[in-house]
């Protein structure tokens, strides 16, 4: 077991290197100098040749290259173009707004994704079976920009019953949540819906139910329990896209975590910080992914034997 | 394959009987039909202003006329409510009552029905005072032609490295595995804003960026399928043949990699339809005055109050047009292979 994660942990390594190489590589092909638009179209040669020293511009590729990582290293993600402020500590006071929508979204869909699934799994076929993977093809297909604008119109504005956009208190973050979390819920219906259905073939289902187990006993002892692999792993990945895709949601509910932050960095071209949160966005979503991971070799033995390439 | 032509068949007649793919095709058809004909089919063009008529609402009926007041200049239109023809000149009398004159050959065309038009807009105008529907039948060609187009590329990219890494296997299988894992790193959305940031968001680069950024679920998946077909039986027959690894691949690996492959594809033209309406809603793929449903949206969503209709519209036009993918994909996975129901 111990082997396993140590040898999973290694794995991200070249991952990771491979995330920051890309990120590297992408600001460097912008166009334009990177001085110039840091100080704006009013410069003087000595205050753009400091700057170039500073940032070790005038080195050559691979030198940077080493600087970027090193500096990656430390927990230095560069400085904005624009405030000058340091990028690392502006995601450190954003991220747990993004980590706490990432949890109440999760929350949400967990709940409506698994009831929806095991419901319908019961009667397949039935109304009420149809109905809900209707629900849930419409979940996965809107667009989820525009299912938090509908929801900011009909239950923000029409309905008045509760805030719009803003931060704050619980009443905030409902409306955000349920837009975030709505995809995954969706997902997870038709998912639950399906393995459900899979198991409840199985014999030893067959074996509980002639023992005269009763049914809601039989699908919660010995059907939920096997369907919960593939569950947690979208679960999982899914919370991974949450902590660092939340860019939609989050600008439109002015939601101020690292999502929104990348999204104005980019709106303003400004390149640390879209380098850096892209890079802090998508270590989170490794992160969360070897989580996933290791939590599927502790529950599945084959998984250790495998590696993770199935 | 001896039965081919007959499985084709039958694969065909299975998905028109089932109810849900027959629905998904209708949908594909629908809009397919909106893109290909919008130029016939749409009352206005979608770029034509009439700020007289801004965020009107659905249903509202308009009478403008089209002028030209130099040849080079760009056509210019004006509401009115009521023209009278007098010898080489018309009047018109705009929505404040005054009147004005304009010589017959400033207006734009030769019959009347060119240059003096009473519209319905049947979804209303949006803030410029252009047609919504027109713009809507527009913007089903981007969403088309970038979904389509976006989604073939990552299926080139996608069976190439997976075919040649699931058969040649070694160095090379190991070499883009990893690069898949790195890709997966990525969330995509995110990766695909750095990259559209990087560039100057244009729809070419829109394309590109998502062909490149969707490729390693493809991957993935040629990999095993072509892993697992090779330790067939009729290709070791191939193989003691003697036939080329290229030909084999080619000829008798590939083929029977089918159904998943059209599967994906089809599932990733959803996506790809998707990932484009949100990278125009952000501002990051193509540009106004482009007629693409996720720039309409974003340029709506400033008006959501009091034209939520702006909004409203293009969103059911993402919304149905990816289910349609959707269905296809799912009943195409039910009918063609269904050992990959998820």
């Amino acid at each position: 077991m111990f082997r396993f994660i140590v040898r999973r942990i290694l794995q991200t390594i070249p991952v990771l290197f491979g995330v920051i190489v890309i990120t590297f590589i992408l600001m460097y092909m912008v166009p334009g100098d990177p001085v110039v638009s840091m100080v704006g179209e009013r410069y003087d040669e000595e205050t753009i040749h400091k700057l170039r020293k500073e940032l070790h511009l005038d080195d050559s590729l691979p030198m940077q290259f080493v600087h970027y990582v090193s500096n990656v290293l430390r927990g230095d993600f560069g400085k904005s173009f624009i405030t000058g402020g340091s990028v690392s500590e502006e995601l450190l006071i954003k991220f747990p707004n993004t980590l706490m929508l990432a949890v109440a979204s999760m929350i949400i869909a967990i709940i409506t994704g698994l009831t929806m699934g095991i419901v319908s799994s019961l009667r397949p076929q039935s109304i009420l079976d149809k109905i809900t993977m209707l629900f849930a093809l419409a979940g996965i297909s809107a667009p989820v920009f525009w299912v938090g604008l509908m929801l900011v119109l009909f239950i923000g504005v029409f309905l008045q019953w509760l805030p719009p956009t803003g931060f704050g208190g619980i009443e905030y973050i409902i409306l955000p949540a349920i837009t975030l979390g709505l995809r995954s819920a969706a997902y997870l219906a038709r998912l639950t819906r399906a393995t459900m259905l899979d198991v409840l073939n199985q014999d030893y289902i067959r074996t509980a139910r002639m023992k005269g187990l009763p049914e809601w006993k039989v699908i919660l002892k010995h059907g939920f329990p096997n369907i919960l692999i593939p569950i947690i792993t979208v679960i999982g990945t899914d919370f991974g896209s949450y902590l660092s895709g939340a860019v939609l949601t989050e600008s439109i509910f002015g939601w101020p975590g690292i999502g929104r932050y990348a999204l104005e960095a980019i709106l303003k071209r400004d390149f640390p910080v879209i380098q850096g949160t892209v890079l802090f966005m998508a270590l989170m979503f490794i992160l969360a992914n070897l989580i996933v991971d290791i939590f599927y070799g502790i529950v599945d033995p084959r998984m250790r034997i495998e590696g993770k390439n199935g | 394959m001896v039965d081919s032509h007959m499985r084709r068949r039958t694969v065909f007649s299975k998905l028109i009987r089932d109810k849900s793919s027959l629905l998904g095709i209708t949908i594909i058809a629908i809009i397919v039909f909106a893109g290909i004909f919008a130029p016939v089919i749409a009352p206005m063009s979608p770029y034509t202003q009439v700020l007289e008529f801004r965020n009107q609402k659905p249903g509202f009926t308009g009478e403008i006329i089209l002028f030209r007041l130099k040849p080079e200049l760009p056509i210019q239109t004006v509401a009115v409510t009521s023209i009278s023809k007098k010898g080489e000149t018309i009047q018109y009398q705009d929505q404040l009552n005054r009147v004005f004159e304009i010589e017959k050959n400033k207006l734009e065309g030769v019959k009347e029905k060119d240059w003096h038009k009473k519209y319905r807009y049947w979804l209303g105008t949006d803030n410029f005072g252009r047609d919504v529907l027109s713009r809507l039948l527009y913007g089903a060609r981007i969403s088309l032609l970038v979904g389509i187009s976006a989604s073939t590329l990552s299926l080139l990219i996608g069976i190439i490295l997976g075919a040649v890494s699931g058969y040649y296997g070694g160095v090379l299988e190991t070499l883009i595995m990893r690069l898949t894992d790195i890709m997966f790193g990525f969330p995509t959305l995110l990766f695909l804003i750095g990259i559209t940031a990087a560039f100057e968001p244009t729809l070419t680069v829109v394309f590109f960026a998502i062909g490149f950024v969707s490729w390693p679920g493809m991957a993935r998946l040629m990999r095993g399928q072509v892993a697992s077909i090779k330790e067939r039986e009729f290709i070791k027959v191939c193989e003691v043949l003697g036939l080329s690894k290229p030909r084999i691949l080619l000829k008798h690996i590939l083929p029977n990699c089918f159904a998943p492959m059209i599967v994906t594809y089809t599932l990733g033209i959803a996506g790809a339809i998707m990932v484009e309406a949100s990278l125009s809603f952000l501002g990051l793929g193509a540009q106004p005055p482009t007629p693409s449903w996720g720039i309409m949206i974003n340029a709506g969503k400033d008006f959501i109050r009091t034209s939520p209709w702006l909004s409203i519209i293009p969103g059911i036009a993402i919304a149905s047009t990816v289910i349609g993918f959707n269905l296809m994909g799912d009943s195409l996975r039910d009918v063609l292979d269904p050992s990959m129901k998820k």
